[in-house]
C-alpha cells in the first residue's frame, strides 16, 4: 500500500524529521485559508499516487492566498495525472532551496537487509540517477539486529560530500527515517528532495512511503489512510472479499487458483491473442477451494469491467477435487448468469469427472478445454468471433 | 538419493491442531511421509489422526528424534515458529504460512544463516520427493519418481508442470517450491546447487516469475559452468504491467528491474532452454 506525500511527511515528523508546516485541503476555499495562515509564497501540490506530478502541472508555486485558490480550482477534481484525478492538494510554505539531496530506504532482496541510499543528485527520480550515474548513489546495508549505526550515517554524509556543518542534522534525519521505516513495516521510505535551505536548515520537502501489505494487519492505524480513489471499484470489492485482483485493459477475464498460474494464464492469452489485439482483462487469484460462493463473487468482480468479452477459468485441482470445482462453477453460473463465453479448463485431481459434469450441464456459452494452451486459444477465438 | 527429504526424514508439524495443519497432516501421512509428531502449545498429550501432539518443538524432538519440521501456523506467528525450530536444532524447516511480514523474514534470514538449520519458504507449497516424502501441500498423485529436479517460486504452476512431466513419462527426483515472497529462506540458486550435486537428478526445471533477481543470479551461476545438467525454465509474468504486484508479495517489476524479458534473456544467455508456455517444459528436457 502506497502513502501520499502528506501522509508520509506526517509520519516522518513523528520521528523527528523536519518537514514543511503545510496542510492538506480538498476545496479551493480550504486552500485559501491555509495559504493565508501560512502567509507569503506557498506551493500547491497535487496528492496522487503517481510520479511526474510537476511535469503534469500538478505542482504550482504561488505568491498569494488568492493565487493559491485559483491554482487549486484548476487542479482539484479536474487535473488527471497518469489517469488519476486529483482530489486533494497539500499546501506547503515555499522553501528557499540551496541544495537538493536524495535519501531513501528500501529492502535489498538479494542481500536480505534494508538498504539506505543517498545521493547528492536529489530532486530527480532515483531510478534515473541509477541509470545514468550509478556511482552517484551511496549504499549502506542495515543489519536488522543492530539497526542503522551513527558511523554508517557519517560514512554516507561523507561520501555524498555533505558539508560538515550539516552532518549532525543529517544523521538525525537518517536515523529518524530508519526508525519510521521499521515502526511502520515500510518497504520504501524516501525523502526526495531532502533540501538544505539558504538559511542552512535540512528539511524533507517531499516524501514517499510504501507499506508491506503482508504486515498491514499489525497497523490498524494505517487502514483508513488507504486512498480508495486510486483503485478501481472492482479492486476495492475484491480486496474486501479477500480475492487477489488487479484490473488490466484487455478483453479476457481470468479466474485462476494460485498467483503464478494466474500470471501464466494471462501470459498464454497474450501469447496467442496479442497479434489480434486480444489481451487479459485482469489478474485474479481465487485461492484454494473454489467454493461456489467465492467463485460467484470473483465472477461478478470480473464482469464489473465492461471490456470483458470472455472469461477463462483455469483451475488446477490439487487438494481440491475437479468434480467439486465443477459443481462450484455451475452454482456460481446459476447465481451470476453470465451471457458471454466462458472457457473452462479443469486439471489435476478428478479433472475428468469435473469436465463430465460441465459437459452434462450443456450450457451453450460454456466451452470446455483440456490443456492450458487449448483454453487460451479457445478464449481468444471466442473474443474474435464475438467481434465479427 | 534425492534432495532435502526422503523416506528417512522424520517430520513434525507445527500448528497440527489447526484446520490446515490437521488436513495436510493426513495427506502427508497417506503419502507415506514419516510424520512423527505435532506441536501445539497447550495441547501436548493429545493425538491428531494417530500423531502425538507436544507442547513444544523441543519436547517433540526429544521424544521422536525429528529432524524436519513443517509450519502451518497463521502468518503472524510464523517467525516465532521458525525460531522455535531453529532453537531445537531442526535441520530442515518448511514454512507454508502466508502472509508473513517482510520485516519478520529479514530478521529470520539474517539469524538462521548463523545456525545449522535450513528454511524453505515462507508462503510456499513445500517439497515433495516422489514415492518417499511429502513435506507441504503439493498434491502427491501428480508426481512420480524419476530424474528431473523441479524448483519453483509458485504453487499451482508447479503442480501444472509436475503433472505435465509425469504425463510425458518424465519422473521427478525432488520438487521444491521456494515461495514467491521477496525474502525466502532458500534461494533458487541454492536449490540448483543441491540438484547439481544430487546423483539422482539428471535434468532441472526452473519455474520463475517477475520480481527480484533470483533468476538472474541463477542464470549467472549456470553460465559460470557450475551447473552441468540440462536446464529448462519458464518465467511467469510477461503480460504483467510494471509497478503492479501480481498476487505474490515478490511478484512486482520495480524501478525497471525484475521483468520477465530481462530474466529470460539472462537464462537464454546461460544456455537454458526457456519455454513460452509451461506445457513445453517436458519437450525442452527430452
Amino acid at each position: 500500500m502506497n502513502l501520499h506525500e502528506y501522509q508520509s511527511k506526517a509520519l516522518f515528523a513523528r520521528f523527528g524529521i523536519p518537514v514543511p508546516t503545510g496542510k492538506v485541503a480538498r476545496t479551493p476555499d480550504e486552500v485559501y485559508a491555509i495559504a493565508q495562515e501560512l502567509g507569503g509564497t506557498v506551493v500547491v501540490k497535487s496528492q496522487v499516487l503517481a510520479g511526474g506530478r510537476g511535469k503534469a502541472g500538478g505542482i504550482k508555486v504561488v505568491k498569494s492566498a488568492e493565487a493559491a485558490r485559483d491554482a487549486a480550482s484548476d487542479i482539484l477534481g479536474r487535473l488527471q495525472i497518469k489517469g488519476l484525478t486529483v482530489h486533494q492538494v497539500l499546501v506547503d510554505p515555499a522553501a528557499n532551496i540551496a541544495t537538493e539531496i536524495y535519501l531513501g530506504i528500501t529492502n535489498d532482496r538479494a542481500v536480505g537487509k534494508a538498504l539506505l541510499m543517498a545521493s547528492a543528485e536529489g530532486g530527480v527520480e532515483i531510478e534515473e540517477v541509477a541509470a545514468h550515474n550509478p556511482n552517484a548513489i551511496i549504499r549502506e546495508h542495515i543489519d536488522p539486529f543492530i539497526g542503522l549505526r551513527e558511523f554508517q550515517a557519517s560514512q554516507v554524509a561523507s561520501a555524498i560530500n555533505l558539508p560538515r556543518e550539516h552532518w549532525d542534522a543529517f544523521r538525525k534525519i537518517a536515523h529518524g527515517l530508519y526508525e519510521c521505516y521499521i515502526a511502520n513495516d515500510a518497504t520504501l521510505a524516501e525523502i526526495n528532495p531532502l533540501v538544505i535551505t539558504a538559511e542552512g536548515q535540512l528539511i524533507a520537502l517531499d516524501g514517499k512511503m510504501s507499506i508491506d501489505d503482508n504486515a498491514l494487519y499489525r497497523h490498524p492505524e494505517l487502514h483508513d489512510q488507504r486512498d480508495l480513489t486510486a483503485e478501481a471499484d472492482s479492486e476495492t470489492r475484491a480486496r474486501e472479499a479477500g480475492i487477489s485482483y488487479v484490473k488490466l485493459n484487455g478483453q479476457i477475464g481470468c479466474m485462476v487458483n494460485g498467483a503464478g498460474l494466474a500470471m501464466t494464464t494471462m501470459d498464454m492469452i497474450k501469447l496467442y491473442g496479442d497479434a489480434d489485439g486480444i489481451l487479459p482483462a485482469n489478474f485474479l487469484d481465487v485461492g484454494g477451494g473454489a467454493q461456489a460462493e467465492k467463485v460467484a463473487n470473483a465472477l461478478q468482480i470480473i464482469l464489473m469491467d465492461p471490456n470483458v468479452k470472455a472469461v477463462l477459468f483455469n483451475i488446477f485441482g490439487g487438494i481440491t477435487r475437479g468434480d467439486e470445482v465443477a459443481r462450484g462453477l455451475l452454482q456460481a453460473y446459476e447465481i451470476v448468469k453470465p451471457t458471454i463465453p466462458m472457457v473452462v479448463r479443469l486439471a489435476g485431481t478428478n479433472a475428468k469427472e469435473g469436465r463430465e459434469i460441465i459437459d452434462q450441464a450443456s450450457i451453450p456459452n460454456i466451452i470446455s478445454a483440456g490443456s492450458l494452451t487449448e483454453a487460451a486459444k479457445k478464449a481468444v477465438q471466442a473474443v474474435k468471433e464475438g467481434v465479427n | 538419493m534425492a534432495i532435502l527429504a526422503d523416506k528417512n526424514t522424520r517430520l513434525i508439524v507445527q500448528g497440527i491442531t489447526g484446520r490446515e495443519g490437521r488436513f495436510h497432516t493426513r495427506q502427508m501421512v497417506e503419502y507415506g511421509t514419516q510424520v512423527v509428531g505435532g506441536v501445539r502449545p497447550g495441547k501436548g498429550g493429545e493425538w491428531v489422526d494417530g500423531v502425538p501432539v507436544f507442547d513444544t518443538v523441543q519436547n517433540a524432538v526429544d521424544a521422536t528424534g525429528a529432524n524436519a519440521s513443517i509450519i502451518y501456523v497463521p502468518g503472524p506467528g510464523a517467525a516465532d515458529a521458525i525460531y522455535e525450530s531453529i532453537d531445537a536444532e531442526i535441520g530442515l524447516i518448511v514454512c507454508i504460512s502466508d502472509p508473513v511480514p517482510i520485516a519478520d523474514m529479514i530478521q529470520v534470514y539474517n539469524y538462521i544463516r548463523h545456525t545449522k538449520s535450513r528454511l524453505i519458504g515462507p508462503n510456499c507449497p513445500g517439497l515433495l520427493t516422489p514415492g518417499q516424502a511429502k513435506i507441504g501441500i503439493i498434491p502427491g498423485y501428480v508426481a512420480t519418481p524419476g530424474n528431473v529436479g523441479v524448483v519453483s517460486k509458485s504453487g499451482t504452476l508447479t503442480y501444472e508442470v509436475i503433472n505435465a512431466l509425469t504425463e510425458s513419462g518424465m519422473g521427478q527426483s525432488t520438487c521444491v517450491g521456494i515461495g514467491g515472497d521477496p525474502i525466502v529462506g532458500t534461494t533458487l540458486l541454492e536449490v540448483l546447487e543441491l540438484f547439481e550435486n544430487d546423483p539422482q537428478t539428471e535434468k532441472i526445471a526452473i519455474l520463475g516469475e517477475i520480481g527480484g533477481r533470483a533468476e538472474i543470479d541463477a542464470a549467472e551461476y549456470i553460465r559460470s559452468g557450475k551447473v552441468t545438467k540440462p536446464v529448462a525454465a519458464f518465467i511467469a509474468g510477461r503480460s504483467a504491467p510494471p509497478g503492479t504486484r501480481m498476487g505474490h508479495a515478490g511478484a512486482i517489476v520495480e524501478g525497471g528491474q525484475g521483468s520477465a524479458e530481462e530474466k529470460i534473456e539472462a537464462l537464454q544467455a546461460a544456455g537454458v532452454r526457456v519455454a513460452d508456455n509451461p506445457e513445453q517444459i517436458p519437450q525442452l528436457l527430452s
